[in-house]
């Protein structure tokens, strides 16, 4: 039985009508929403080398954690080696180093991978993680099969927003579908895809903008699995979405629940999905860490509390509160564990789990909802019409003629100025100022990583059989000049010889060619 | 900006515009500040040459002799600027080109003293404002700074 603080016993939803767990899932995917399954709290975390890592993840599930969410540094990101010449004061650093097999066999010692989850956030290189997971994985004697997990791989917002690409759109766009066929036949309990509004909304987007380009950016790797041969029921129920929970509490709300009923009714109504869970739409929110202010930086507090509490009443499955510190640099252990506690107390204190969808029903939360499918629609519309009715084509017109990037920056410029003019009041920042602000105590990450990864990555060029080397590249930039060949086979062979991730990317490459973005302003 | 008008820090007061050189260097890809910064230099009067991502001390100060620039902006976000920043001074020094060198983005204060000594013209932190920008920039080619 769960009752309120003064012992009024609750149902677990309210209001006549549409139900949370109804099509098309406006009010939660499930009826009884947190109550048969809290949310996850799932902490992003990585540093320095595999081994340090390692030694965070194991902390973790000593202390009763489930799931691993890993973050790679910037070389790792860009699928290039710690001793590249841009790598320098990188390595390690916003994330964990990996370069060959062998630093992701460090990073997993010791842990059962069929008894955990494991995140990994990393986009153009995906596949070739992807595959070093799974050959750490059937090294220790678990197949594939058994794995569970996410990576993010969603290369279309990279070129929208974040900016990590390598390759152009085309290639990468196979490289997203050579891995979902992949784990869609070989490891079902995988996701193989995270679609990622995060990125955009920090990139400056507006909410309905973040909303618009993530679900289109999803519509377009339905088309494209499909294009490769999938049908939409087999791979649909495995994607996941990941958004922001900015400032604006009603507009998140609002945002949140829109996504469920756009995705559901397009998935449904124009690409056939019948299955209920190819029409759900789960996502994983994070609090908006551009809105973190540098300035009494202690307030960032109450901002991420404010922030995951609308993440929630929005229904979200998992959940990352930012630290108050993540203005200026990567957190401290105390500001971390404040974070989760923030989402602890969301949890456990506020009632706010104990009714599905508390805000169904409100004048303004309904409007508001409707309000930014509205504008959803004018965009999908948009993209639609510029891809001759392919969404797919539609996003890579987009990219290429700098629609999503100039979008983007003109709501950001919008936005900066109406900080700058006063007409929008950030706390701490334009208004309720003070002249001795107190810095934070900031987490700092010396060079002794980089100089150890690199004498690693030396030590594995040294001892592995570089014939097989050449040989498993060889092979793979074969495979890429053929459009109907499954690259992650051969992207498999090429980890287990200890080729480089830096090696792999440039023998790819070599077929694909490397995307420069068009500078404009 | 369309919101000031006349004397104020955001209008031109130059005859000549300053051209300015924008540029993310290595890896980062947070584009978001520096293209609010270009905006905002453009609407005050000035010249900005939009160099973009992923570029390398050469590959800007080759822009800076080709476009005759006054200023180089650089936005710092993956906490690589006391390794980085340096060594665009250095490229600046060994080319001769006597170009001021201004770095905005994520800046621990404790930090700033040591890029300025080793001869950054100015330093913009998180929530600088439209007329910081602006006068760091004029600043920093009025005053000669330790990189010329």
């Amino acid at each position: 039985m769960v009752e309120t603080m003064s012992g009024i016993p609750l149902d677990p939803a309210y209001g006549d009508g549409l139900q949370p767990g109804d099509y098309p899932f406006t009010r939660g995917l499930y009826p009884t929403g947190y109550r048969s399954k809290l949310w996850t709290m799932r902490m992003f975390a990585g540093f320095g080398t595999a081994t340090d890592t390692n030694a965070r993840f194991h902390a973790l599930l000593r202390a009763g954690g489930t799931g691993l969410s890993t973050a790679f540094d910037m070389p790792t990101l860009m699928g290039r080696d710690s001793d590249h010449e841009w790598s320098v004061g990188e390595v390690g650093r916003a994330g964990v180093a990996v370069d060959t097999l062998a630093d992701m066999e460090d990073l997993f010692a010791g842990i059962e991978l069929d008894k955990v989850t494991t995140s990994m956030t990393i986009n153009g290189p995906a596949a070739i993680c992807m595959a070093m997971y799974i050959a750490v994985a059937e090294k220790s004697g678990v197949g594939r099969v058994h794995l569970g997990g996410t990576i993010q791989n969603d290369i279309l917002k990279e070129y929208q927003a974040q900016k990590e690409y390598i390759f152009p759109p085309r290639p990468s766009v196979r490289l997203v579908t050579d891995l979902i066929r992949f784990t869609t036949a070989e490891m079902p309990r995988w996701h193989p895809v995270s679609i990622s509004g995060y990125h955009i909304r920090e990139a400056g987007s507006t909410a309905a903008q973040e909303l618009a380009f993530t679900l289109a950016n999803g519509f377009a790797y339905v088309e494209a699995a499909v294009a490769a041969g999938l049908r939409v029921d087999d791979f649909a129920p495995r994607l996941s979405f990941f958004f922001n929970a900015h400032s604006d509490f009603f507009e998140e709300i609002g945002k949140f629940r829109a996504a469920r009923r756009i995705w559901a009714t397009w998935m449904k109504d124009r690409y056939g999905a019948t299955n209920p869970k190819s029409q759900m739409c789960r996502f994983h929110t994070q609090t908006a860490g551009v809105s973190l202010t540098a300035q009494q930086p202690e307030n960032n507090i109450a901002r991420v509390a404010v922030q995951a509490l609308s993440a929630v009443l929005g229904g979200t499955q998992s959940l990352h509160t930012d630290s108050y510190d993540e203005a200026l640099a990567l957190p401290t252990e105390k500001a971390a564990r404040i974070a989760l506690r923030t989402q602890q107390i969301v949890a456990h204190e506020t009632g706010a789990a104990s009714v599905v969808d508390p805000l169904g029903g409100s004048h303004f939360v309904e409007w508001m909802t409707d309000e930014m499918e509205r504008q959803a629609n004018e965009i999908f519309d948009h993209i639609d019409q510029i891809g001759r009715g392919s969404m797919l084509e539609g996003v890579y017109a987009g990219i290429d003629d700098g629609y999503f990037v100039g979008e983007i920056a003109d709501a950001a410029y919008r936005f900066e100025r109406e900080v700058n003019a006063g007409r929008r009041i950030i706390v701490g920042v334009n208004e309720f100022t003070e002249n001795d602000d107190d810095e934070a105590n900031l987490l700092s990450i010396g060079h002794a990583t980089e100089e150890m990864q690199i004498k690693r990555l030396d030590q594995v060029r040294g001892d592995r059989n570089d014939d097989a080397v050449q040989a498993s590249l060889a092979a793979l930039v074969e495979a890429a000049g053929q459009p109907d060949v499954n690259l992650m086979p051969s992207i498999i062979d090429a980890v287990q010889t200890y080729a480089t991730e830096g090696e792999i990317v440039a023998a790819l490459e070599s077929v694909f060619g490397t995307y420069v973005e068009t500078a404009m302003v | 900006m369309s919101e000031t008008s006349g004397t104020s820090p955001l209008s031109s007061v130059d005859s000549e515009p300053l051209r300015v050189v924008l540029a993310k260097l290595g890896f980062d890809g947070h584009d978001r500040g520096l293209k609010v910064v270009a905006r905002t230099l453009r609407d005050a009067g000035m010249e900005v040459i939009y160099l973009g991502l992923r570029q390398t001390t050469d590959s800007i100060v080759a822009a800076c002799e080709q476009e005759d620039a006054d200023v180089i902006g650089l936005s710092m976000h993956n906490a690589g600027h006391l390794t980085l920043a340096p060594r665009m001074v250095q490229a600046v020094k060994e080319a001769n080109l006597g170009v001021p060198v201004v770095i905005g983005g994520i800046v621990p204060a404790e930090d700033v003293a040591v890029l300025i000594d080793a001869g950054v013209a100015a330093v913009l932190g998180p929530g600088a404002s439209a007329e910081d920008v602006v006068a760091a920039v004029r600043a920093a080619v009025t005053r000669p700074s330790p990189a010329r």
